[in-house]
Parts: structure tokens; C-alpha cells; sequence
């Protein structure tokens, strides 16, 4: 019966949907750090995020016990002009790649409830679409850090087209 | 087979002739910069600012010095960190020259930036940075001077805002005139090279 049958497929993506929501198991992060600012003034974040699946996942937002306000952000530069725009999601495509990197894809990082300094690590909680987190640890850098420090400086400034890195399998 | 019109050896001085006479032309010619070259198209570094120790200054402190204007503001968590990130390498990279040259990194936040706050903010990325704050006029006056511009977007409930602002960063050489404009994703070579060609010679051309 067309019916039951359509409550059953419904049934199946409830309990995938319940499955999924602990923990993102086809999102890895890595290249996951915070440039850390003096005071209190809001940090970035950055990571590389995974999507081993055939489907793409969205990544909405992320939490924290140490910063008050996490924002998914954009910057861009249109014109010789920089501006920051808030972001409500960002896709980590079926098989590919999505990078927070500076000047694209950030968290900006507002009120640290304590001090972070770099060396320090902070765990934010990531959060995507589907309901799925995943708890990833953010290294702290220095202000004037380029990268997480795992790989080597890249020498060439950072363009602005690196936000969204997708690659066919 | 023809006759020679120039023996050998008065050819050759006429070769040296002409690569003297080349020579001496260079020392009007535009300097080789791989960036763009704006000398004679903006005008030269003036401004009234206080600096982030307090003090005021004007632009006539900085001649002398290579100078890196840049605008930004300190709430601004992902590209003015990474530009002046990115000028601390090339000033690393420059070695001792550096010492030539000032990165001079003007507020563009006159509400919420003071002298202490740019104090802690450019030390954390160079000790040749300087903060420049000003009030909005004086921000304006400089900002509109090299054409560029600043714009507050409006905030949310809290009083958060950002503030939109021209990305570029322009080179200045020790007499104050304008010379290379460099963007943000300029390869830090090219900065490199731009500046060594500054530092290396006067101020004279």
C-alpha cells in the first residue's frame, strides 16, 4: 500500500536523522585554530572540514563554554572594499571539502568568559544541519600566525576564492 | 663580403656611450616595482593623529621611513588580523632593512578604538606597527585623501558592528611620497621586492 509504505521511508529517515544526531561521522576536521587577539576582542576560527558521504552537510554554526557569541561569518573583498557578512550555513560538499580560512569562512569568536593565549587549546562544538555535532579542538595562535602551524607557511598571500574547495570523485 | 663602417674598438665605445647615456637616464625612470606603481598619483603621507602611546603626530614624523599605511580596526577578527599578519612576514622577511620602514595601521573604528587598545593590537603582530587613531573627521580627511573608504554597517541589539572598509595597503617612500599600491593578496614576494627597492635607495627619486 502506497501509504504505508510512505510512512515506513518516513519511519527510516527519522531513525537515520535520530542516528546522525550525536555525532557527525562523515565530517573530520582538521587544520582546526583561533587567532587569538589581545583583550577581549573577537577572535577568528578557522578548520578544514571533510565530508566523506554522498551527501553534502551543511555546518550552521558552532558552540562554546569559553566564548560567549560564535558567529559563522564571510569576509569578502569586492571593489578594494573588506566586509564581514553573517553567514546561516555553509555546505561541506558529497566527497569535497569546505575551508574556513582567513579571509573567506570564519567563526568570529565574541566575549571569552577567560583568557585564551596561544598554546591554549578550545573546544568548540560544531553544529550542522542535520542536527549532527561534532566537538573538534581549536588550537590558539598567535595574532600574527598564518596557519594552524601543522603544515608549512604558504607564501602566497591567501586569495579570496579558497572558501569553498570541492573536488569529484 | 662589405667593409666595416665602425672598427671594432669604436663600436664598442659607442656601445658604452649609449649604455652611459641609459645610464643616466635611469635616475629619472620609474623605479621597477612589480606592484602598482601609483608615484606621482596620489598625494604625499600628511595627516594629524594621535599615535598608540598617545602622542600626536603628523605624517612629517614618519619621513625618514618607508611607510605601510594600512586601515582596519580591531574588532575586526579575520582580515585586517591577516593583512597585518602578512606584513609581519614581509617585514621578517626584509631582515634588518625593516627597521626602515613603519606599518602604519590607522583606525577606522574612532568609537571604540583608543591609543591603549592599538597599543596591545599592533604589538601582537609587529614591533614596527604603529596604531593611529584619530576622531572621525581626522580618519576621514586621511582615508579620503588616498581615496579610500569606511563605512559603520549597523549593529545588532548587543552594539556589535563592523565597519566596511578599503583593503588596501599603500607604500609610501622615505620622503612621504606615495609610490606602490599593494592588496591584501598581493604574493609577499612582490611586496618583498617593492620595499627593497625603497629601502635600498634614498629618497631621492
Amino acid at each position: 500500500m502506497k501509504l504505508s509504505r510512505l510512512s515506513l521511508l518516513c519511519a527510516g529517515l527519522l531513525l537515520a536523522g535520530i542516528a546522525h544526531a550525536a555525532d557527525a561521522d562523515h565530517i573530520h576536521a582538521s587544520h582546526a585554530w583561533i587567532r587569538v587577539l589581545p583583550g577581549a576582542l573577537p577572535a577568528g576560527a578557522y578548520v578544514t572540514l571533510e565530508n566523506d558521504s554522498g551527501a553534502p552537510i551543511a555546518l550552521r554554526g558552532a558552540g562554546s563554554t569559553i566564548y560567549a557569541d560564535v558567529m559563522l561569518h564571510q569576509s569578502s573583498t569586492a571593489g578594494g572594499v573588506s566586509r564581514m557578512s553573517m553567514v546561516d550555513s555553509l555546505d561541506v560538499p558529497a566527497h569535497g571539502k569546505a575551508a574556513l580560512a582567513p579571509a573567506g569562512y570564519h567563526f568570529m569568536l565574541m566575549q571569552p568568559k577567560q583568557p585564551v593565549k596561544p598554546g591554549d587549546t578550545v573546544t568548540l562544538t560544531l553544529q550542522f544541519a542535520d542536527g549532527s555535532t561534532l566537538a573538534t579542538d581549536f588550537i590558539a595562535r598567535p595574532a600574527n600566525a598564518l596557519d594552524a602551524g601543522d603544515t608549512h607557511a604558504d607564501h602566497a598571500m591567501p586569495g579570496m576564492d579558497h572558501g569553498l574547495m570541492s573536488h569529484d570523485h | 663580403m662589405k667593409p666595416r663602417h665602425w672598427p671594432r674598438p669604436a663600436l664598442l665605445l659607442l656601445l658604452l656611450a649609449i649604455s652611459l647615456l641609459l645610464g643616466g637616464c635611469q635616475r629619472g625612470e620609474p623605479l621597477p616595482f612589480r606592484l602598482t606603481n601609483i608615484t606621482g598619483h596620489m598625494p604625499d603621507l600628511d595627516f594629524r593623529l594621535t599615535d598608540d602611546n598617545g602622542k600626536a603626530v603628523t605624517g612629517a614624523d614618519y619621513r625618514g621611513k618607508v611607510v605601510l599605511l594600512y586601515f582596519g580596526y580591531t574588532h575586526c577578527p579575520d582580515v585586517c588580523p591577516l593583512t597585518l599578519a602578512q606584513l609581519h612576514v614581509v617585514m621578517q622577511r626584509l631582515g634588518p632593512l625593516a627597521d626602515g620602514a613603519r606599518i602604519l595601521f590607522v583606525s577606522v573604528d574612532p568609537a571604540r578604538d583608543t591609543p591603549s587598545i592599538m597599543h596591545a593590537y599592533v604589538n601582537a603582530f609587529d614591533p614596527r606597527a604603529v596604531g593611529l587613531v584619530g576622531d572621525a573627521r581626522a580618519v576621514e580627511a586621511l582615508s579620503k585623501r588616498y581615496r579610500s573608504a569606511f563605512t559603520r554597517e549597523p549593529g545588532d541589539a548587543d552594539g556589535n558592528y563592523e565597519v566596511s572598509h578599503s583593503s588596501a595597503i599603500y607604500v609610501f617612500d622615505r620622503e612621504g611620497h606615495a609610490r606602490v599600491l599593494a592588496t591584501p593578496s598581493a604574493s609577499h614576494d612582490d611586496l618583498v621586492h617593492d620595499l627593497h627597492l625603497l629601502l635600498d635607495n634614498g629618497a631621492d627619486r
